[in-house]
C-alpha cells in the first residue's frame, strides 16, 4: 500500500493535497452549530448527482410526464429516488441558505475571504438556474405556467436602456429572445429537451468547477470563524495556528455526527412527507401540463418566494412599466448580494461583538426573508402587496443603509486577540 | 529572458491580430449554438401563418382557425353588431384598447383592419378557457359578444372585456393582414393592414 502510494505519489502530488486540504488544514477551533452547513450541502449535492443520474436512465424529455409516472409506479424504487431528488433540491437551498446566513452573522465574506464569498454567490445563482430547469422536467401542470412566467420575466427586462434602442424595438427583443429560450412559438417539447440537456449537462458541470473554486479560495485565506478573529495572527514556533486544529481528524469526525442527524431529518421528509405539503412539490404538478388550464394559483417554490414576491410587490410605473422595475428589483435583489463584502463597512466582523443595531437589525433581515419567502408562495390581496413592498424596502434598506452606516450610530465591543470557546 | 532583439510593436501587431482573428473565430463558430435555440423547422412549419377566406362568410358567421395551437376566430359582424359597439361603451373596462392586446393597426374601436371582420384569438384572458359566441345576446349579455363559462366573464363583439368581470383585459388580437379583400392570414403582416 505505501509502495503504491510512493509510486503515485512520485507522479500526483497526491499526499501533498492531502494534506494541504485536510491533515495539515488548520480551522479555527472554535466551530459552531453554523458551520456543518458547508459540509451538508456538499453531502446534498452528492445526494443530487446520484440520483440525477439515475432518474436519467429512466426520464424521457420526449414523453416528460409519462416517463415520471412511470418512475413513480413502475420503475423499482424509482419513486424513491425520485422523491429524494425532489426534496434534495430544497434541502439544498435551506442549507445554502443557513450556509449564507452563517456568513452574515459572522461576516464571513469580509477580507480576505470576498472571493470565497463570490464564488459562493456564483454557486447560488447556478443553483436557481438549476433549480427552475429541474421544475420544468416533470412537465406538470405547475411546471408548464411556472416556465410560462418565469421565461416570460426575459421579455420584460427593459433593453430600451441600451443606447439606440426603442421602447417598441425593445418589446421586439424580448419577444425574439424569448422564442429563442423556448425554441419556438409557445412551450413545448423544444424546450423541455433544451431545458433537459442544461439541467443534467451543462449547469452541473459549472456547478462541481464552481464548487471546487470556492472550497479551494478558502483554503487559501483559511476559514472564519464565530469570533471574527484571525488565527493566523497566532502561530505558535511550527507557524501552525495556536487557535487551529486539523480538519483531518477533528471536523470530518464532528462533521460526520452534524451529517447523520441531517441525514435522519432528511429521510423523515423523503418518507412521510415528501411533497412537503404542497411547498416541496406543488399540487397541480399532480396533473400533466394544460396550456388551456392556468392554475388559480401560480406559486414558485418556496425557495424562489422572497425574490417573486419582490417581483409582485414593484407596481409602481415610473419611466418604465412596473413590469420593468419588477425584474430590475428581482435582479438587483440576488445582485446586491454580491456586493456584500464592499457594502459592510463596519469593521467588527462578527456579530458577537457588534452593537446592539446591527444586531436587531441582522435578526430583522432574517425575518424580513422568511415573511417575503411566505408571501411569494401565497395569492396576492393588498395587504400581502403592502407587506411585501414593506419587505423589499427593508431588504434593500439592510444593505445600501445599515450595512454600510450602522457601526457609526452603535458602540461595538472590544474584540477578543484570540478566539473564545472550542475545546 | 532579455528584451533584446524584441520588436515591440511587431509583436503587439501580431498578438492584436491573432486574439482579432480568435474573435471572429470564436463567433463565428459560437453562430450555429445560438441559432439552433431558434424554433426548429419542424416548429415554424407549425407555427406558420394561417389563411382564411372570409369571402364564403355569411353575416354573422365565425369560423375557428388554429394558429400555434390556439384557435382563432374570424367573424363577420352584421351592422347590428357593429352598431352595439357604441351602446356598451360605458360598461367596458378598455374601450379604446388602450392594452396592448392588439397590433397597433388594430388599435380602433373595432378592434379590427376591416370593420366587418373581427379576428381575435378566442382564449379568455383569465384562466385560459375558450368563451362561446352569442350572436345575438342572452340572459348573460345584452348584446352579441362572447361570454366565457368558465368564470363569467364578458367581452362585447370586438372583443373587449366588460368591467366587473374576473378577465382582466381585453381578448387578444392577433398579428394579421388581407392578401387580397378575400383572403386574410394570420401571424403574418406581409399583406395589408390597412383597410
Amino acid at each position: 500500500m505505501t509502495r503504491l502510494i510512493d509510486w503515485v505519489d512520485a507522479r500526483l502530488p497526491v499526499v501533498e493535497a492531502f494534506r494541504k486540504h485536510m491533515s495539515q488544514y488548520y480551522a479555527p477551533r472554535n466551530f459552531n452549530f453554523w458551520y456543518i452547513f458547508g459540509v451538508l450541502a456538499i453531502v446534498v449535492l452528492v445526494n443530487q448527482l446520484l440520483t440525477g443520474v439515475w432518474l436519467t436512465m429512466f426520464y424521457s424529455p420526449t414523453d416528460a410526464f409519462e416517463s415520471v409516472q412511470y418512475i413513480m409506479r413502475d420503475v423499482q424504487f424509482g419513486w424513491l429516488i425520485r422523491y429524494m431528488h425532489a426534496v434534495g433540491a430544497s434541502a439544498f437551498f435551506l442549507v445554502v441558505y443557513l450556509h449564507m446566513f452563517r456568513g452574515l452573522l459572522y461576516g464571513s465574506y469580509k477580507p480576505p475571504r470576498e472571493l470565497v464569498w463570490i464564488f459562493g454567490m456564483l454557486i447560488y445563482v447556478a443553483l436557481m438556474a438549476e433549480g427552475f430547469l429541474g421544475y420544468v422536467l416533470p412537465w406538470g401542470n405547475m411546471s408548464y405556467w411556472g416556465a410560462q412566467v418565469i421565461i416570460s420575466l426575459v421579455g420584460a427586462v427593459p433593453y430600451e436602456l441600451i443606447p439606440f434602442i426603442s421602447a417598441a424595438e425593445s418589446k421586439e427583443i424580448g419577444e425574439a429572445l424569448v422564442t429563442w429560450v423556448r425554441g419556438d412559438y409557445l412551450l413545448s417539447e423544444a424546450t423541455v429537451n433544451k431545458f433537459f440537456a442544461l439541467h443534467v449537462v451543462a449547469i452541473p458541470i459549472v456547478l462541481l468547477a464552481l464548487v471546487v473554486l470556492h472550497i479551494l479560495a478558502l483554503h487559501e485565506v483559511g476559514s472564519n470563524n464565530p469570533d471574527g478573529v484571525d488565527i493566523k495572527k497566532n502561530k505558535d514556533e511550527n507557524g501552525i495556528p495556536k487557535d487551529g486544529i486539523p480538519f483531518h481528524p477533528y471536523y470530518t469526525v464532528k462533521d460526520t455526527v452534524g451529517v447523520v442527524i441531517f441525514l435522519m431529518l432528511f429521510a423523515v421528509v423523503v418518507f412521510f412527507f415528501p411533497d412537503g405539503g404542497g411547498y416541496l412539490i406543488e399540487k397541480p404538478n399532480f396533473g400533466p401540463a394544460d396550456p388551456l388550464a392556468t392554475p388559480d394559483h401560480i406559486a414558485p417554490v418556496w425557495y424562489y418566494g422572497p425574490y417573486y414576491a419582490m417581483l409582485r410587490a414593484t407596481t409602481f410605473d415610473i419611466f418604465m412599466s412596473a413590469k420593468a422595475w419588477g425584474v430590475i428589483i428581482m435582479g438587483g435583489a440576488i445582485l446586491i448580494l454580491f456586493l456584500l463584502p464592499w457594502l459592510d463597512r463596519n469593521p467588527v466582523k462578527s456579530i458577537r461583538y457588534k452593537g446592539w443595531l446591527s444586531k436587531v437589525a441582522l435578526m430583522l433581515l432574517a425575518a424580513d426573508f422568511l415573511m417575503l419567502g411566505w408571501l411569494g408562495t401565497q395569492p396576492g390581496s393588498e395587504l400581502r402587496k403592502f407587506m411585501a413592498q414593506l419587505g423589499t424596502f427593508y431588504y434593500f434598506g439592510f444593505f445600501l443603509v445599515v450595512l454600510p452606516f450602522a457601526h457609526r450610530f452603535e458602540k461595538s465591543k472590544p474584540v477578543p486577540e484570540r478566539v473564545t470557546g472550542g475545546h | 529572458m532579455s528584451q533584446h532583439g524584441v520588436n515591440t510593436s511587431r509583436r503587439t501587431f501580431l498578438i492584436g491580430a491573432t486574439t482579432g482573428v480568435a474573435v471572429v473565430g470564436v463567433g463565428a463558430a459560437a453562430v450555429p449554438f445560438v441559432q439552433s435555440w431558434q424554433p426548429s423547422a419542424r416548429a415554424e412549419n407549425a407555427g406558420a401563418p394561417v389563411k382564411v377566406d372570409v369571402s364564403q362568410l355569411s353575416p354573422g358567421e365565425r369560423v375557428t382557425a388554429n394558429w400555434r395551437g390556439r384557435p382563432v376566430w374570424v367573424l363577420r359582424r352584421t351592422d347590428a353588431m357593429l352598431n352595439s359597439l357604441d351602446q356598451v361603451r360605458d360598461q367596458l373596462r378598455d374601450p379604446e384598447s388602450d392594452e396592448d392586446q392588439q397590433p397597433e393597426y388594430a388599435r380602433n374601436q373595432y378592434r379590427a383592419i376591416k370593420s366587418e371582420y373581427l379576428v381575435v384569438i378566442g382564449i379568455c384572458t383569465h384562466l385560459g378557457c375558450s368563451p362561446s359566441y352569442v350572436p345575438d345576446g342572452s340572459s348573460n349579455l345584452e348584446y352579441s359578444g362572447f361570454f366565457c363559462p368558465c368564470h363569467n366573464s364578458k367581452f362585447d363583439i370586438a372583443g373587449r372585456v366588460y368591467q366587473g368581470v374576473p378577465a382582466p383585459t381585453n381578448l387578444v388580437v392577433p398579428p394579421h393582414s388581407y392578401l387580397s379583400d378575400d383572403v386574410v392570414i394570420i401571424g403574418s403582416e406581409e399583406g395589408e393592414t390597412t383597410a
